[in-house]
């Protein structure tokens, strides 16, 4: 329990008045208190990072070589063959094609229409608005699992399962988005947007123009947030996706193992790395982004 | 619009009112415009579906197309159904571990990140990322790290002296305990940077002032931190209880053989319903379980905000 004492600034200096030896306690403690809190820093890390090394070393691996007992970290040689048998043995090349469609189009969707939605909601008053966006607010709510059936039943009788096309609707027009754009256009001053009515810019200029450029920080953590997401949807493919050329990369690494019981486990691992690399660089770039995204809308949410 | 239109005959025309009423219609008409492209989809993919929901609840609705409305037969077969039971008992067994396992994680990783020891950046950032893996990637790469005869973490077990580690995710009692280690792994990074957010609202002045009273650390965690973060704690456990009442992918990703006896140590709400719905057809009664579960997560964020609302007056 020695995590609460690092709240808190560092130690302010005892009042001249103390005695020498007391000082010299509070000193050591808190060199205690900050060894005890790195120790614990580095075992988090670890914690949080061997699965990730594993995965990755694995990928380059003989396939009888993943499971070694004693474990062996690192590769006796370097394959680097599965990278390029990745592509020649498996249909991820297919996969990756469509999860890129998917992710990109929904980005693009779900960015567009929740940003014009959320101008709608902060920045033009009408009655029945208020109302309307406790509709959308309540919905999150709701578990998906819990309306995915009649969900089905809906696209099914439209024609539209088992195509990727079910993919983009379902993912496209989330509640998620509106939110987060609406309380970013909230904190942009209302004048900005009068002096651009007086000089006769009509409301969808407005959004084009004004909101949307100030705007770049929230469009970026939605943009950033949805297309992670789209990119590692699972329960969407598995439930709409049937004929394997419209299979995810998630959906066809999954089947991958579940469809051939001595699979090669070092190709599964060169998949699952290629899988998540574009989601890591996307991170790295991004982290900003993704932070603020997450704890605004967590926070007002 | 209805309320603009009302407006516009119920009253008697005077020049100003007229205006107004003009512009509240055009208003109305603008706002809607911006709204609709995104209402559509909005609409047809969550409004209709969450509404229609209790009417097929109470069907017989099949593969085969239309169903017969049937009362409330759907939930009395519910009630006798040992694979339901099994699955709701299961799904709060997850809740009851998850829930404060997560809480206590992020909330420790929090405190420790609010500080300025080194390489606190770096670790903001690395512990945000399984967050935004794959549940598949994770899934996958966490079973063969349990696997209990090859896997690592075995290996580490009798490496300091447990002879007989568990069997994991093959073993009945330890495979819903795997699946909280890994769901918590995933989702402390999540719940700390919330944590974080809210370490930062509580004012440094109550720290000073509790230390001027002679105050030990873990008073002030008692007595500042926690009543600090009172509104960042309310929003992370209802997030995390229903986050856990509907785990789902990555129970259906660990377990392959579904529902069937041996696996059902891990069944729960969410797989139940789609085993019943999409495996079996049952569209009517995976409804009705699919009603359960709405009703689960609507009654834990209730009690929730008036445990909240009652603490806080």
């Amino acid at each position: 329990m020695s995590a609460p004492e690092l709240t808190e600034a560092p130690p302010v200096s005892a009042p001249a008045t103390f005695p020498e030896p007391q000082r010299e306690k509070g000193a050591v403690r808190s060199t205690i208190v900050r060894v005890v809190g790195s120790i614990l820093l580095v075992a988090f890390a670890l914690a949080l990072l061997i699965p990730f090394a594993w995965m990755v070393l694995s990928s380059f691996k003989d396939s009888n070589e993943v499971f070694s007992v004693p474990v062996r970290w690192l590769p006796d040689t370097w394959h680097w063959e599965h990278y390029v048998d990745l592509w020649t043995k498996t249909d991820m090349a297919t996969w990756l094609r469509n999860t890129i469609v998917l992710s990109t189009v929904v980005t693009f969707l779900q960015v567009l229409t929740g940003s014009f939605a959320a101008y709608g909601f902060a920045k033009v008053r009408f009655p029945g608005r208020d109302v309307l966006f406790l509709v959308y607010l309540a919905t999150i709510a709701v578990p998906w699992q819990s309306y995915m059936i009649p969900q089905y039943i809906m696209l099914a009788q439209a024609h539209l399962t088992n195509t990727l096309l079910a993919i983009i609707v379902l993912q496209a027009f989330g509640a998620f988005g509106v939110f987060l754009m609406k309380q970013y256009f909230e904190s942009i001053p209302e004048e900005l947007s009068e002096a651009a009515r007086i000089d006769g810019l009509n409301e969808y200029s407005i959004w084009a123009r004004i909101m949307l450029p100030l705007s770049a920080p929230a469009l970026a953590s939605l943009a950033l947030l949805t297309f992670v997401n789209t990119w590692n949807d699972y329960l969407g493919p598995l439930l709409y996706l049937r004929s394997k050329e419209n299979w995810t990369v998630q959906l066809g690494l999954k089947n991958f193992v579940a469809n051939n019981l001595d699979a090669d486990y070092a190709m599964l691992f060169t998949g699952l790395t290629v899988s998540v690399i574009p989601i890591a660089i996307i991170f790295l770039l991004g982290q900003r982004f993704f932070v603020e995204g997450i704890a605004t809308s967590g926070l007002k949410g | 619009m209805t309320s603009a239109t009302a407006d516009a005959i119920g009253s008697p025309p005077t020049p100003l009112k007229n205006r107004r009423s003009k512009l509240t219609l055009r208003n109305t008409m603008i706002g809607w415009s911006f709204i609709l492209p995104n209402f559509i989809g909005f609409a047809i993919i969550t409004l209709i579906p969450v509404i229609t929901l209790f009417y097929v609840s109470l069907t017989d609705y099949n593969i085969f197309g239309k169903g017969d409305f049937i009362g409330f037969g759907n939930f009395e077969k519910l009630v006798s159904d040992p694979l339901f039971g099994r699955s709701v008992v299961n799904t709060f067994y997850y809740a009851v571990m998850h829930v404060p396992l997560t809480i206590a994680v992020s909330l420790g990783l929090a405190l420790l990140l609010n500080t300025k020891l080194r390489g606190v950046a770096f670790f903001r950032t690395a512990a945000f990322f399984p967050y935004i893996t794959s549940i598949v990637a994770i899934a996958l790469v966490w079973n063969l790290l349990f696997s209990p005869d090859y896997g690592p973490i075995n290996e580490f077990l009798r490496f300091i002296g447990i002879a007989n580690p568990p069997g994991w995710l093959t073993s009945q009692e330890w495979a819903m305990p795997a699946i909280v280690i890994i769901s918590t792994w995933r989702d402390m990074g999540y719940y700390m940077i919330l944590f974080l957010a809210g370490l930062q609202t509580v004012p440094r002045e109550l720290y000073e002032a509790a230390r001027m009273d002679g105050t030990n650390a873990l008073q002030r965690f008692w007595n500042v931190t926690l009543p600090g973060i009172r509104p960042t704690m309310f929003l992370v456990t209802v997030l995390l209880t229903i986050a856990s009442f509907k785990i789902f992918d990555l129970i259906i990703v660990l377990s392959p053989g579904g529902t069937s006896a041996p696996n059902q140590a891990t069944v729960v709400l969410s797989q139940f319903i789609y085993q019943k719905g999409f495996i079996e057809s049952k569209f009517g009664y995976a409804s009705a379980a699919a009603v359960v579960l709405f009703a689960i997560c609507l009654g834990a964020t209730v009690i929730q905000f008036f445990i909240n609302k009652k603490r806080s007056a």
